[in-house]
């Protein structure tokens, strides 16, 4: 089956992007270079085409039990215009996909999933819908997602669109009325950066790329950066860091998972390895040498293979030669001396916090 | 576009050899670099090391992704260009001029298998 593109699929050859397949889409990897978007979005401004992830609503009057049910997060009691952050699970704890929930209101949830997961985690939540007064729509064709990323986010949104996000905390949205229609802009992102995310119609996406594109602030940027990015404040990546082997207790996610809300799909089986401590865990390791970790190489100690690299980089913020690596739990420690197996030679490296670098967040 | 060098050998992998006397001196072609985009890391063998035509003697890194560098001759590794150790970049700056590594050639006939500028030229798009 052929790739699928995003509304802005034609703005990317235009501005020249190198375009990857990725999530089942069409999407660029980059535009001028990773790593000059990879520092525009640190320092100043940078803009993803994020039209691939997936949005559902689950509405009714049961919608709230729903989510409840599917969603290891506690929403209950939350405010409207709160977004919550966390996983939905099979039962033995492994993970579905990992989502973001926003409240729209009592009975109106708006889930934002993983592009690569859309037919499988719809297909999920209607499975496990049955006996819940609630409706299940797959609005991912609806959207399109433009995410406005770095310190300048706030003045450019105001600047090129119009839209002020000086009154939305971190992890909230507002509902705004543009060009006859109802946008979603939330105060979110995948970077470690300040920054916001709008849901909008393609005809509005389209619009407001190329306002976007018009702003000097702003710098075009592709998946590339959006992973080393995330990787380095140590967000997880589904297949990467979260997977249906890899439960968020082992990805230490687990304050994104609240047994005592009461009953959720998966949850007597993340209680359980919370309890026992889970078998492997991801870890993050920086390397002595200037060798660079990749996804699938072998980390060693004792003279074993303890476990692999999930995701690793030279951090385009710090210089360093650093990885995540799903490990025995055994050597998870901080500290702990472990090696990684790039090329032919195996090269030493000491465990440490898998976030490389500091998140810079607007409280 | 990306360049080429006239009295070069060429290899369908993007490496070069530049041959002075019994000796060839490899790296990866100004194409390779492009493709490539920003150099991170040049994984090299080491000094007296042996390379074998056709096969794997390292690895030049972009932050994404890490190509095997493939040795277009067979030879000894006489010298290791330390300097893309610390400036990896140099590579995307020049890579004609900044060679990865200088091998004392085992059998120059070798190079009859590579092309030559012009021949390189056609298979780079």
């Amino acid at each position: 089956m052929a790739d699928k593109r995003t509304c802005l699929y034609e703005k990317h050859l235009a501005a020249g992007a190198k375009m990857v397949p990725f999530g089942g889409f069409e999407m660029p990897l980059q535009y001028s270079g990773i790593t000059e978007e990879h520092n525009a979005v640190r320092h100043s401004c940078g803009i993803f085409d994020v039209s691939h992830m997936g949005e559902v609503r689950i509405s009714g009057p049961q919608a709230e039990a729903l989510v409840q049910h599917l969603f290891t997060n506690d929403i209950a009691g939350a405010p409207v215009g709160k977004i919550f952050y966390g996983m939905m699970l099979y039962p033995h704890g492994g993970t579905v996909d990992d989502l973001l929930v926003y409240k729209e209101g009592e009975t109106d949830f708006f889930l934002v999933i993983n592009a690569a997961n859309i037919d499988k985690d719809v297909a999920w939540m209607q499975q496990n819908a049955a006996g819940f007064d609630a409706t299940v729509d797959n609005l991912s064709d609806v959207y399109g997602q433009i995410a406005i990323q770095g310190p300048k986010s706030e003045a450019v949104m105001l600047e090129a669109l119009g839209i002020d996000g000086s009154d939305l905390a971190f992890y909230t949205f507002k509902k705004v009325e543009a060009q006859g229609e109802t946008l979603i802009v939330s105060r979110t992102g995948y970077t470690g950066e300040d920054g916001f995310e709008i849901y909008g119609s393609h005809a509005f996406t389209q619009a407001a790329w190329d306002k976007l594109m018009g702003h000097a602030d702003v710098k075009p940027c592709g998946l590339g950066c959006r992973d080393t990015l995330r990787f380095e404040v140590g967000l997880p990546l589904y297949g990467d860091e979260l997977s249906e082997e890899i439960t968020p207790i082992m990805a230490g996610l687990g304050m994104f998972v609240k047994p005592d809300k009461g009953d959720f799909i998966g949850r007597d089986a993340v209680v359980k390895q919370k309890a026992e401590g889970p078998a492997q865990k991801i870890v993050g390791i920086e390397l002595a040498s200037a060798a660079i970790p990749r996804h699938g190489y072998e980390v060693m100690a004792d003279g074993k293979v303890i476990g692999s690299v999930t995701t690793g980089y030279r951090s385009i913020s710090t210089g360093k030669s650093v990885c995540m690596a799903l490990i025995d739990a055994t050597y998870a420690p901080l500290g702990t001396a472990v090696q990684v197996c790039i090329h032919r030679k195996t090269h030493d490296g000491t465990v440490i916090k898998k976030r490389f670098y500091d998140k810079h967040y607007k409280k | 576009m990306a360049k080429t060098i006239e009295g070069l050998y060429y290899s369908e992998s993007h490496e070069y050899v530049k041959v002075e006397g019994e000796y060839g001196y490899i790296g990866i072609t100004d194409f390779a670099q492009e493709q490539l985009g920003n150099v991170v890391y040049v994984d090299t063998p080491d000094e007296d090391d042996e390379v074998t035509a056709g096969e794997t003697f390292g690895a030049v890194e972009s932050v994404k992704a890490a190509s095997d560098l493939i040795s277009p001759v067979s030879g000894t590794v006489v010298e290791v260009n330390e300097a893309l150790e610390d400036q990896p970049e140099l590579v995307n700056e020049d890579a004609f001029a900044n060679w990865i590594i200088k091998v004392k050639l085992s059998d120059p006939s070798e190079l009859d298998a590579l092309m030559d500028a012009a021949a390189y030229a056609e298979i780079c798009h």
